[in-house]
Order: structure tokens, then C-alpha cells, then sequence
């Protein structure tokens, strides 16, 4: 072959290396707009409710009740009730969900039982929220009589998160290799030796990742929440859990009525009066800010743990 | 060394194995585990060495479908390591293995050696702390870790890791002790201790290692089963095989014409 073919060879290859990237190029301008759609109009959406709600960020806000005027209402038995409801669908979907997730994926035996387990634990995840509702209006509120309380709404919330916590706790343990499991029992560990000492100790930061995104989502449920029958207008907090008499411990909180954030912002935004709406963006702008710190912690804690766990 | 005065430690007879997918992956194999001594398994990948091994610790048993056939009698007590009646983490407590990949736990040096003992209800911290002393000397690392035993274990080279392994391996006094390519992942200086080290070993314990390196085998082993197809070809001392193998297959395999 000349020199001059060698030569006019490369040009071509050259030309065809610049038509290849044009593709490259192309993908990476798609690829920013539709990250950038969603992005951009969470992102206004976002600030758009901090602009609305600007004029009730305040301590008082927060420590007063809801009341008939606007400037004076305040969204105390509304964290209230959502810090409780939460406190029990941590208590409800933790210990199950994990429990779960572990039996799944170490005890059970892997047969058509475990499959059909397995497909209706993924779809779970995918079943409407108002179900959920609708199961525990006909479950909790009446079957088992526990009213319009904290408790039903923690259950129903616990329930409505199961499959999200099952399902990271059943992949944080897949991502333990097997020599290392092969390792534990190689030196005559037994099945629980080798799942409290290491597949617990390895896996827990996707399982409390999964638990902070399923909490989360939890915070921001109305559906089933209004579903169950929480109030909307209440000037009340529940009796204080710890008093200061014997027993000390007070459980009558569980079975209060109750209201929480997504609820009160729903309630504000239908009224007519226009203050009322500043209400409801102030909380909806709390709502985003503090499921956004979750979800932080959760990406956060995820990093930490890869870093000083690497296979 | 005359085959006839070493005692024997373990030994299989007429063992078939079937993984769960009923594939048939041992043939009737038989073969003595004299004491004190190495014996290497050879053959061509496939041919079922490290099924074999892994048989000798029920490592078999933690994947639910495969069966075995025969017996592996370990001495003096005559137990059948195999049988139904006996717990394969009784076997995994007295006979240990150190694995192809190091693949020490994410913990700190120390408590890679301490969880033998830990899973064997010791909590005497002293009692502890003697054994990982002693299985890191047994193992020739201590030099290199003794000051920082609290480090995570990921932090040592392959070569470290391999023998931290070896320690974690150790600290337990195990009858057996099973290799199964443990130089495979690490460079030829980390062979070589590896390698050295497996030779002092012998002094305590019994060896078995599977290797696809005939020339480790010819250095460290002093008997050696040549495998193919699932099947014992031939098992004799170490220099015999390798010198005059009474089997065509055998020679093939050693000289490289085939494998």
C-alpha cells in the first residue's frame, strides 16, 4: 500500500469517526432536556410555593392551631399528628418489613410458593394508596374497631410502605457476595450467626435508606389518610404520651383523632378565602423541604456506607 | 516415605455428588487424606476438584438440591462426615477452608481472626486475644499487622488478605484444612509465601488443596489425585506422579499435551 492510500485511508476513517459522534452529541442534547422537563418544573414548583408561602414562615406557624382566621392559623396539630403517625408506621413497617425481607431472602425455600410471595410483594408496591385506605377504612376502622385514630393511620401508613422497605432490605442483602457469606459459614456459623453478624451489619445502609424513602413517601400520603377519616379542622394535641404521674407512660394518644400536614394543606387549599392559600403553600413548601432532607440523608447515608464497605 | 505407616486422616469412598440440577459431578471417587500430609487435586477445569473439595466441609449443603452418594470417614472417631445424622457445621467446626478469592469480612483485622472463636461461644477476651495472636503468627502476618489490628481488613494487599484468611482459617486448631486455589488472585511472591507457609502448616494439621498450577502441586504437595471428567484417574505420592504416572491421561495432563 503507498504512503499517499495510507494517508487518504485515515481521512476517511477520520470523517467517519466525526459522522459516529455526531450521534453522541445528539443523545446528550435529548438527554438534557428531559432531565432538565422534570427537573426544571419540580424545581419552579418548588420555589413557586416558598414565594406563596413566604409570609407564615415563623415560629408561630408552627405552634399555633388552625384557626378561622387565616393569619392566625397554624399547623400545630398538624406536625403534631404527623410526627405521631410516624413514630408508629416506623414501629409497624420496620420491624415487619425487615423481618420480611430477611426471611424472604435467607430462610424461605425457593419454590412456587416463594415466587407467587415474591411477584405479590413487588406488585404491592404498585397498588394504589387509596386501597390501602379503603382496606384499613374496612380493617382497622371498623373490623378491629380502632377508630379515626393515630394508631389506624400509623397501621394503614406502615402497611402502605411494607413492600418499599421489604424490597430494599431484600436487595441490600443480594448485594452481599456469596464468598463472603460462603466465609462465615465455612468457619461453622450457623444460618442466624451468619445473618446477625453479617448479613445485618453489611446490608443495613440500603435497608435504612429504604426505610427513610418509605417514610417519605409516607409523610406526603392524603389518600388513604382522608380515606381512614382524619379530621380536618382541630384545635387539639393528643394526650402527651409521657405524663408525670405513675405510669408515666400515657397511651391514650394512640387512639386520638388527629390531622396531618398533606391533610391541613388540602383542608386551606379549599377554601375560598385567599389568605388561607398562603397557609397552604407555606406547608406544602415544609412538606417538599423536609421530604427532600430525608431523601438527602437516605443518598447521603448510602454514600458512607459504600465507601467503607467495598467488595 | 512409605505409604503404608502414614496414618490416615480422612478418607472418601465411593462418593458420587449431584448438584441440584442433577448433573452427575463426581463418579465414584475414592481416595485417602494421609495426616500431616498435603495432597493436591489436578485436573482440567471441570473435572470436578473443587466440587470434591467442597464436599469434605458440606459446603455443598448451604445450596438446596444437590446430593450426595458415599462416604467421606474422617479418623480416628470414624464418623461419616456425609451422613444424614451429622450437622454439616459440626464438619465445618473441625475442618476449615481458605477459599480462591481472599475474602476476609469487612471487619477489623482482629475481629477477622476472633469470629471462629466468637461463633464458638468464646468470650474469655484474653483467651481471644492469645488465638488471633498465635493464627496470625501460625499464619506469618502478624509482623505485618500486630500494630494495627483495629484496620479495616480491605485495607491489605491481596497477598495479606490471602493470609489473613489462612489466620481466620487457623485460629479455630482445625483436623483438615481445605485450599481451594488459593494462589489463583495473587502475584508469584504472594504464591510463594502462601506456598511456604502451607508447608509449615503440615506440622499441625492436614492438608487438601486443589490447584491448576502443576508445578505448585509438584512443589508443595506430597500426594497428588489427578482428576478428570468427575472421576479419580490416579493418586499415588507426589513424585510418583509426576515422574512415571501409571496412566496415559495423567502423563498427558502433566507433560501439557492436554488440559
Amino acid at each position: 500500500m503507498t504512503q499517499a492510500s495510507v494517508i487518504k485511508n485515515l481521512t476517511e476513517v477520520r470523517a467517519m469517526i466525526k459522522r459516529h459522534k455526531v450521534n453522541d452529541y445528539i443523545f446528550s442534547v435529548i438527554g438534557i432536556i428531559a432531565l432538565m422537563i422534570g427537573l426544571l418544573t419540580l424545581l419552579t414548583l418548588f420555589i413557586d410555593l416558598i414565594y406563596d408561602g413566604s409570609a407564615r414562615f415563623n415560629l408561630q406557624f408552627l405552634s399555633d392551631y388552625p384557626s378561622r382566621r387565616a393569619e392566625h392559623a397554624g399547623l400545630l396539630s398538624a406536625w403534631v399528628g404527623s410526627t405521631l403517625v410516624m413514630i408508629i408506621t416506623f414501629l409497624t413497617a420496620v420491624p415487619m418489613g425487615v423481618a420480611a425481607g430477611l426471611y424472604l431472602e435467607e430462610y424461605a425455600p425457593k419454590n412456587w410458593f416463594s415466587d407467587i410471595i415474591e411477584i405479590n410483594v413487588s406488585n404491592l408496591a404498585g397498588v394504589p394508596s387509596i386501597v390501602y385506605g379503603l382496606l384499613a377504612l374496612g380493617l382497622f376502622v371498623y373490623g378491629l374497631g380502632l377508630g379515626q385514630s393515630i394508631l389506624t393511620a400509623g397501621l394503614t401508613l406502615g402497611l402502605l410502605i411494607l413492600p418499599i422497605v421489604i424490597v430494599s432490605t431484600r436487595e441490600s442483602i443480594r448485594a452481599i457476595p456469596v464468598a463472603i457469606r460462603e466465609a462465615a459459614y465455612a468457619v461453622g456459623a450457623t444460618k442466624w450467626q451468619v445473618v446477625y453478624d453479617h448479613v445485618l451489619k453489611y446490608s443495613y445502609g440500603g435497608v435504612l435508606t429504604g426505610i427513610i424513602i418509605g417514610m417519605a413517601r409516607a409523610l406526603g400520603e392524603t389518600a388513604p389518610i382522608i380515606t381512614i377519616g382524619a379530621l380536618t379542622f382541630i384545635a387539639f394535641l393528643p394526650p402527651t404520651p409521657i405524663t408525670s404521674e405513675p405510669p408515666y407512660l400515657n397511651f391514650e394518644w394512640l387512639s386520638s383523632g388527629f390531622t396531618v400536614l398533606p391533610i391541613q394543606m388540602f383542608n386551606w387549599l379549599s377554601r375560598p378565602d385567599h389568605a388561607f392559600h398562603v397557609n397552604a403553600a407555606a406547608t406544602g413548601a415544609i412538606i417538599i423541604l423536609v421530604t427532600l432532607l430525608m431523601n438527602g440523608y437516605a443518598i447521603r447515608l448510602r454514600y458512607k456506607i459504600r465507601e467503607s464497605i467495598k467488595w | 516415605m512409605a505409604t503404608t505407616t502414614t496414618p490416615i486422616k480422612a478418607e472418601a469412598r465411593d462418593l458420587d455428588f449431584y448438584y441440584s440440577t442433577g448433573m452427575k459431578a463426581l463418579k465414584g471417587v475414592s481416595m485417602p487424606l494421609y495426616e500431616k500430609k498435603i495432597t493436591a487435586l489436578i485436573g482440567p477445569s471441570g473435572c470436578g476438584k473443587s466440587t470434591f473439595l467442597r464436599c469434605f466441609n458440606r459446603m455443598h449443603d448451604l445450596y438446596p438440591g444437590n446430593k450426595y452418594d458415599g462416604e467421606i470417614i474422617m479418623h480416628p472417631d470414624n464418623t461419616n462426615l456425609l451422613a444424614d445424622g451429622v450437622d454439616p457445621i459440626e464438619v465445618r467446626m473441625r475442618i476449615s477452608m481458605v477459599f480462591q478469592k481472599p475474602n476476609p469480612f469487612p471487619k477489623s483485622i482482629y475481629e477477622n481472626v476472633a469470629y471462629g472463636l466468637r461463633v464458638r461461644d468464646e468470650k474469655n477476651k484474653r483467651v481471644i486475644d492469645d488465638k488471633v495472636e498465635e493464627a496470625l503468627k501460625g499464619a506469618a502476618i502478624w509482623n505485618e499487622v500486630k500494630d494495627r489490628l483495629d484496620d479495616l481488613a480491605f485495607n491489605l494487599s491481596g497477598g495479606q488478605q490471602q493470609r489473613l484468611c489462612i489466620a481466620r482459617a487457623l485460629a479455630t486448631d482445625p483436623e483438615i484444612m481445605l485450599f481451594d486455589e488459593p494462589t489463583s488472585a495473587l502475584d508469584p511472591i504472594a504464591t510463594a509465601n502462601i506456598e511456604e507457609l502451607m508447608c509449615e502448616l503440615k506440622d499441625k494439621l492436614t492438608i487438601l488443596v486443589v490447584t491448576h498450577n502443576m508445578q505448585q502441586a509438584a512443589r508443595v504437595s506430597d500426594y497428588t489425585a489427578y482428576m478428570y471428567l468427575g472421576e479419580m484417574m490416579e493418586f499415588g505420592e507426589t513424585d510418583a506422579i509426576f515422574t512415571k504416572p501409571t496412566r496415559k491421561e495423567t502423563e498427558d495432563y502433566i507433560t501439557g499435551k492436554f488440559g
